[in-house]
């Protein structure tokens, strides 16, 4: 077990991690982010994607003790105040989900999208979620939504 | 634009969705995010040999290993089972069913076969223990084609069968051969459609809690917790009326949650024997072996014509594969694209046949469009093989077969309630600007360019919105097709909406309480939708074939009127009227002549609460349910187009442009129904163009992980061109299905213009999916 510390959405946690945990399980399991959801097992679905010190993550590539010392926000921490995210309004306002699932991993990955200065246009949009998938909306209608909350057209 | 006019306050406006405000916290109640104490976690063992018998199975070591709890064979379960996993559609007579167990005792028959189980404290000790298991197998000859396995000799799935034909399911209507003989023009093209696996992003889950006296709680990743319930009474022998299944928030199912799984009856048969609760979570690689796939069809199909285009008939034969076992409706899936065959024309004499066919690979089940997709991409690439034998204009010649006056009873016996094909065809060649892709094409193809363009069309139907009961027992279905819908008004005037149809992303939360908002007379916020739990549901028959709308949404309409009648029958009694004096508007009755005297349907409520001055005899409450059983399915239709760019030098396509005009009668969500189209469209895409569930000639998967198999992302489309055309159904609501019609229209349509975008060289034929190898070669072959 090794001993690491790490915020979570702003809360610092003390943890005793094995060190085959995947940052995924230890945030479902050990901090209860259930918000966080696992598609594939294989890095290639994008459903578990993360921030981890701002940057989208693939929070299934990346083992619990090699967050030690970072700051991770999850979906459960975009929200302020009870406030939407600008990027989880625009999910709303433009039905850019469906199911739901992949739409954790999919809000932030956009967010780092944009918050890097990427998301410069749909096309730029589209390849920048591209280790993302969704099943349901064919992507229409999240382009659209990270389109709007980056202010592009 | 054939519309009736039933828009309301919110029917017709797209309203935001209820959904959201959970899921976009990562507040969803996925089974997997659900937890009760005690919980102890299930990992399957499974057959790495597409066909073996188990001569062992060991657990000696997993038993003995951190954290298990106890670890079974097929064989030390063999008892718990009173009967075998259901397929509820014997399509023929004499079909053959094999016996589906939870777990194989004797032989394993697909890769991925259930042979042991392991339960530990934890989802990782159960994984690690279930390694530990050791099973002894000697590998058998195998079989994964659906035509290599009809050849004489070929090693057989179930050998007490004798073969591996399941079934023979025959339409025949009018002289089709008279037809062929009489005609001047046939074409008959073999059409292959691969496997494809549905690719729900969130895998199964099940979690099973049973108590003492046999009480049992399911929580599962189904679309079919209704089917299920029933289900598991025949598996398990616990009477339904013990049972409570719940669907939670469920990601996605597309068909694959379609289902009664080998894990949700072990789960529950584990939990009553070691009385904790008993989880599983499927890995996705797991969900390729063990959930069911769609398609795997080769068909050879036929079309007779007369020299000047008009098709005088039909015919189809299939060999649809089954895969190992008969899941729930396994067998019935070719059926639900059997009576459109004709597609959206007329077409007067018809025939169609259907094996079924058993290979040693997972089973083969319902998967968006369910029969209807294999249907369509064969009609409309024949379309386009047939246009070119004319010489004739693709579209012209769609035209011209079009049906065109409704209702249409079409050969294969079943009645199109409404539809207007020319008129979804003429708004989509207003959005295309043909003229201009036509221009294109013709300059490319003078300059010699490497990146050629190419337009294709599909103009479609589809039956869905399942199903007429009466017609489900004719083709020996073995339950019916009804839903039901219960309309609470609470005491203070909310309204809880509790429907028997179960939902995974159709967002029937939002839909369903615009409807019921509008015949109300309340607001869309104090309605709530009540699903997904037998114990607050009863009566339901679930969420697929693009039913929940076409059939749960008219039993909303009946409960409705219901509610309505009661609360006026109220209003009538205090205001001393007769009912016949009384008009109901925007959620209140007044009397006619005197608008002043009036009453609320919410002040009702309160009055058949209160029960203080009921009309005599009127039991207290304002609740009503309804049981709604279609009198006819659901007919959506349309016209779709894909222009795509292809490397002649690479065989790399793009698709560059999409454009979907359907006919779903009158919408209820616009933004909720463009939804539908934008992930159905891109289902069909992707079939065109990335995905093949593979598997070796023996029945080894090859493509096991989404690394191999190409689920497309946001960077390999185009955002899309949708619009609608509107002709109402023959229900209360003018409402058709939309779910599935995306799905059955985009494949064809994409091949299509693969195939036109190489027609100056010769090319008439791409196999799907049209993947730059395919693409390549295709180009070479008629370059040699």
């Amino acid at each position: 077990m090794r001993r690491v510390t790490l915020k979570a959405n702003g809360v610092r946690h003390e943890l005793e991690l094995e060190p085959r945990e995947l940052l995924v399980y230890v945030l479902r399991e050990r901090l209860g982010l259930t918000g966080t959801n696992v598609g594939c097992d294989t890095s290639s679905c994008g459903a578990c994607t993360v921030l981890v010190n701002d940057e989208a993550v693939k929070s299934c590539t990346m083992l619990g003790v090699q967050a030690d010392g970072m700051e991770i926000t999850t979906i459960e921490g975009l929200a302020t105040n009870g406030q939407l995210h600008p990027v989880q309004q625009a999910f709303h306002d433009h039905h850019a989900l469906q199911c739901g699932y992949c739409t954790p991993g999919m809000v932030l990955a956009a967010v780092s999208l944009i918050s890097s200065g990427e998301a410069t246009d749909e096309a730029a949009i589209r390849e920048g979620l591209e280790g993302n998938l969704c099943r349901c909306t064919g992507y229409h209608n999240i382009v659209k939504a990270v389109a709007a909350a980056a202010g592009v057209s | 634009m054939t519309s009736t006019e039933t828009t309301g306050t919110f029917v017709g406006t797209s309203v935001k969705r209820k959904e959201d405000a959970s899921l976009l916290r990562g507040r969803g109640t996925y089974v997997e995010n659900l937890n009760l104490p005690g919980t102890v976690f299930m990992a399957i063992v499974r057959s790495p040999y597409p066909a073996a018998r188990i001569t062992s199975v060991n657990l000696d070591a997993a038993r003995v290993a951190k954290g298990v709890v106890a670890a079974f064979s097929g064989a030390d379960l063999a008892e718990d089972w009173k009967g075998s996993l259901p397929c509820a559609w014997a399509v023929t007579e004499d079909i053959k069913m094999p016996p589906h167990y939870p777990l194989a005792v004797d032989e394993a028959r697909y890769q991925g076969d259930g042979v042991a189980v392991v339960i530990a404290d934890s989802r990782v000790l159960a994984k690690d223990a279930a390694e530990l298991v050791e099973v002894e197998y000697v590998q058998l000859a195998s079989i994964a084609g659906v035509e290599e396995a009809l050849e004489e000799g070929a090693p057989l799935v179930h050998a007490d069968l004798g073969t591996n034909e399941c079934y023979v399911w025959k339409l025949d209507s009018g002289d089709v051969q008279a037809a062929i003989d009489a005609a001047d023009v046939v074409v008959t093209r073999r059409y292959v459609q691969p496997r494809l696996i549905p690719n729900a992003i969130e895998p199964r889950g099940v979690l099973a809690q049973a108590g003492p006296t046999d009480e049992l709680t399911l929580w599962s990743a189904t679309q079919i917790p209704h089917v299920l319930r029933f289900a598991l009474q025949l598996v398990l022998g616990i009477p339904e009326s013990k049972i409570r299944v719940i669907a939670p928030d469920v990601g996605g199912g597309f068909g694959s949650k379609l289902d009664v799984y080998a894990e949700e009856a072990l789960a529950a048969a584990l939990a009553k024997r070691l009385g904790v609760p008993v989880k599983w979570t499927e890995e996705r690689t797991e969900n390729y072996q063990a959930t069911t796939h769609g398609r795997d069809v080769v068909h050879e199909f036929t079309f007779a014509a007369t020299r000047d285009g008009t098709i005088t008939a039909v015919k189809s034969e299939a060999k649809c594969a089954m895969g190992a076992y008969l899941q729930l409706v396994t067998p019935g899936v070719p059926l639900l694209g059997a009576w459109i065959y004709s597609g959206p024309y007329e077409i007067p004499n018809y025939s169609v046949t259907f094996t079924g066919v058993f290979t040693h690979t997972t089973p083969t089940d319902a998967y968006r469009g369910a029969g209807r997709p294999e249907a369509t991409y064969v009609i409309e690439r024949a379309m386009d093989a047939l246009a070119r034998e004319l010489d004739m204009d693709p579209l012209e010649l769609r035209h011209k077969n079009f049906i065109k006056e409704f209702p249409h009873t079409m050969a294969s016996g079943l009645t199109i309630d409404s539809g207007d094909y020319k008129a979804s065809l003429d708004r989509l060649l207003e959005i295309l600007e043909l003229d201009g892709i036509r221009a294109d094409q013709a300059d490319r193809r003078s300059r010699g360019d490497a990146k050629q363009i190419g337009v294709g069309f599909s103009t479609y139907n589809e039956m869905c919105g399942l199903a007429p009961s009466r017609i489900l027992g004719a083709i020996r279905y073995a339950a019916g097709g009804w839903d039901s819908a219960t309309i609470r008004f609470q005491p203070l005037g909310s309204v809880q909406v509790v429907t028997g149809t179960s939902p995974h992303g159709q967002s029937h939360e939002t839909t369903f309480a615009q409807v019921v908002a509008d015949q109300l007379g309340v607001d869309v916020d104090e309605v709530e939708v009540l699903h997904g739990d037998t114990a607050v549901s009863q009566l339901g028959m679930d969420t697929y074939g693009s039913r929940s709308l076409a059939v749960g949404g008219i039993a909303l309409y009946h409960a409705s009127q219901k509610v309505i009648s009661k609360a006026r029958r109220i209003v009538a009694h205090q205001l001393e009227v007769s009912e016949d004096d009384l008009e109901f508007a925007d959620g209140s009755f007044s009397v006619k002549g005197s608008p002043d005297r009036s009453m609320t349907i919410k002040e009702s409520a309160f009055a058949a609460f209160s029960a203080h001055n009921l009309p005599d005899g009127m039991e207290p409450g304002l609740e009503e349910t309804a049981t709604y059983d279609p009198a006819n399915f659901s007919w959506p239709g349309g016209a779709h187009a894909a222009v795509v760019e292809v490397d002649t030098e690479t065989g790399d396509t793009r698709l560059i442009r999409y454009v979907a005009v359907d006919d779903v009668g009158n919408p209820v969500n616009p933004q909720i129904i463009d939804g539908q189209v934008h992930g159905g469209v891109t289902q069909g895409i992707a079939a065109a163009l990335y995905e093949e569930g593979a598997y070796d000639e023996e029945g080894n998967l090859l493509t096991t992980t989404m690394t191999t198999y190409l689920v497309p992302s946001a960077a390999e489309l185009p955002s899309y061109e949708t619009d609608r055309t509107e002709t109402a159904a023959d229900n209360p609501l003018g409402v058709k299905g939309v779910g599935e019609t995306g799905t059955i229209a985009a494949a064809p349509a994409v091949i299509n213009a693969v195939v036109d975008a190489l027609s100056h060289l010769g090319v008439t034929d791409i196999q799907m999916p049209a993947t730059p190898e395919r693409v390549w070669r295709a180009i070479e072959e008629v370059r040699s």
